[in-house]
């Protein structure tokens, strides 16, 4: 451990978490003005700097109001009463928001911001931890995030909060194996689990749903692209239900559970479990445009142009990365905001049947196709056929399996 | 009665895939915030929108040309075409007030003054408009035509005294009122 890499850790750990948290604000200000635009509203746009409690005579508008909203919304969440009902498991009740934030933030330890940076002749790789398991650590930990739910929606005692936690738990578990099966396809053809490396791969190589210079002109990687872009959907989905957003916030659903397991929760407590929401989508955004979207790479072999290592390119890096996270959280707000939730066994089907079969499918299209240069077109075929009779075969059972009428007594 | 059996409608192949849909419907999600941006939401125009949205904001943009006629906004006091106070402060609005809005402190007129032969008038008249319903009883009330509710509705304060409106700020609001006035007929 040498001082150069100790400094540039804590560094890294400060700006990272503070550009992640700055995000989630402005994930909360995008999300009311484009919400508000999607309705033909105009949405928060009068906040104001509050110069005049200082003193001054008038308050300072900016020029685009309202953005300073989150920062009231903040002060709000900050300054009102953090009420605790008397019959609640106090101990759980307490540490159940902490159980959500934590694990959203700390998933983004691993994601690459931008290019290495060059310091003394070592390369300072920009993610806080440039681990060899990348994907499998953000799935471990962010996993783990339900258990805050879960937890607030037991130790608060009452049934509607209790609802929601159950309802988390069952779509974590239905969604996690998906979103897990969908990303295979994706690390065989990477052949790492690094997501520093897997960045650097695209940059060369084409981004993986868009390979349009490099090794991405060939004919292979065209063919590719089939199992990938099924990967993407699966994995785009999944990822909306692991962070209990629009489509698939059904541990919340407002209309069913009155607030869903944050119901007894009011104040700080009820804006961690809002932040760690906002964060859980911050990261997904940038898992997604890692993994598909070719990270920090501006792509078209623009970044072979640039000196590597230089600290304007990894500024310019980092704000790329920047601008493709915003852009998916735009689409996450868009779908938000345009799809209708799903009913709870429709849910469960579309998780366990449609997806869970999907993402098993592709794996080994994915496989087919990879390996098609080495088994010659006559295999690739045969293999295609064998594929398709398997995939009727599981379509059939699955159909056979949902038709039947259920005894549950749920 | 007869029982009508609604059969769930059979989706094409197209439509079980979902996708399709939800691309559609995101369409038109982004159609409306386009044109919400630009100020093209469908009735934007008739609806006097700000530039975005259909929404009008409220304190730079006013609709007080589309109040009716009848609105009753704040009750104000108003005097005759001599400048002559109408109110004799008889007290009769102070009780009929549902919510005991106001308070009257009646005053005697000099006899030297040229209106001494009315004998009254409100040494203070407030208002106190936190209470006040708007619900018109005072005029309906008042046999001297002194109080009316007039169509102005902005009233704000920074504390409870900036919401009680004194002698001064109700003649303000209600000034002159010429002849005599028929409260039972649609003219006012
Ligand atoms: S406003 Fe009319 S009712 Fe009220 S005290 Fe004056 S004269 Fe009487
Ligand atoms: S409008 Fe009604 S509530 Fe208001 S002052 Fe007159 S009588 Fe009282």
């Amino acid at each position: 451990m040498d001082t150069v890499f100790l400094i540039a850790a804590a560094l890294k750990i400060g700006v990272f978490i503070g550009i992640t948290m700055s995000f989630v604000s402005v994930c909360v200000i995008f999300e009311r003005r484009f919400s508000a635009i999607i309705q033909d509203r105009v949405g928060p746009n009068r906040t104001m700097v509050p110069l005049s409690i200082l003193g001054f005579k008038k308050d300072l508008a900016l020029p685009i109001g309202g953005l300073t909203q989150p920062v009231a919304d903040g002060l709000k969440f900050i300054l009102k009463e953090d009420f605790t009902p008397s019959y609640v498991r106090k101990f759980f009740f307490w540490i159940a928001p902490a159980l959500v934030v934590v694990p959203a933030l700390l998933t983004m330890a691993v994601i690459p911001f931008g290019s290495p940076l060059e310091l003394d002749g070592h390369y300072i790789p920009m993610a806080v931890a440039d681990l060899n398991v990348g994907p499998l650590f953000i799935f471990a930990i962010a996993s783990l995030s339900v258990y805050g739910i879960t937890l607030a929606g037991w130790a608060s005692n009452s049934k509607y909060p209790f609802f929601g936690g159950v309802r988390s738990c069952a779509q974590m578990i239905s969604y996690e194996i998906a979103l897990g099966l969908s990303i295979i396809p994706v690390l065989m053809m990477f052949g790492t689990l690094n997501l520093g490396h897997i960045v650097e791969y695209q940059t060369h190589h084409g981004w993986l749903l868009l390979p349009l210079w490099g090794e991405g002109l060939e004919l292979q990687r065209w063919i590719l692209l089939i199992p990938m872009a099924i990967a993407f959907v699966i994995f785009t989905t999944s990822i909306f239900a692991e962070t209990n957003r629009m489509p698939f916030d059904l541990p919340e659903c407002e209309t069913e559970l009155v607030g869903g397991y944050h119901t007894e929760y009011s104040s700080m407590k009820f804006a961690l479990f809002f932040m760690g929401e906002y964060a859980a989508m911050v990261v997904g955004s940038a898992l997604i445009v890692t993994l598909f979207f070719g990270g920090w790479s501006l792509g078209f072999g623009i970044d072979q142009m640039l000196p590597m290592g230089e600290w304007w390119v990894s500024l310019l890096h980092i704000a790329v990365f920047l601008a493709k996270v915003t852009f998916f959280i735009l689409f996450f707000i868009l779908v938000r905001w345009t799809v209708p939730r799903f009913r709870y066994d429709q849910l469960m089907n579309l998780g366990w049947i449609v997806f869970f079969e999907a993402a098993l499918i592709n794996v080994f299209l994915a496989a087919l196709v990879i390996a098609r240069p080495s088994i010659g077109t006559g295999g690739f075929l045969g293999g295609l056929a064998l594929l398709f009779v398997v995939t009727i075969l599981l379509i059939k059972i699955a159909k056979s399996a949902a038709d039947k009428p259920s005894h549950s007594t749920i | 009665m007869a029982t009508i059996k609604v059969e769930r409608p059979k989706l094409s192949a197209g439509e079980k895939i979902y996708f399709g849909a939800i691309f559609k419907g995101m369409l038109i999600t982004l159609r409306h915030a386009y044109r919400s941006l630009l100020g093209k939401s469908t009735g934007a125009s008739d609806l006097n929108s700000s530039g975005i949205g259909i929404t009008m904001q409220y304190p730079e943009q006013k609709w007080d040309h589309q109040l009716p006629e009848y609105y009753r906004g704040t009750p104000a006091l108003v005097t005759d075409e001599q400048d002559r106070e109408r109110c004799v402060s008889c007290q009769l609005c102070e009780f009929i007030c549902p919510p005991k809005a106001i308070k009257i402190t009646p005053g005697e007129i000099p006899s030297d003054n040229e209106w001494a032969k009315v004998e009254k008038r409100p040494k203070e008249f407030n208002i106190d408009m936190i209470r006040c319903i708007y619900c018109g009883m005072c005029e309906e009330v008042c046999p001297e035509q002194a109080i009316y509710l007039r169509p102005d509705y902005v009233v704000t304060g920074n504390s409870r005294k900036d919401m009680v409106h004194d002698k001064n700020r109700l003649y303000e609001i209600g000034g002159k009122r010429v002849g005599l006035v028929n409260k039972w007929n649609d003219l006012k």
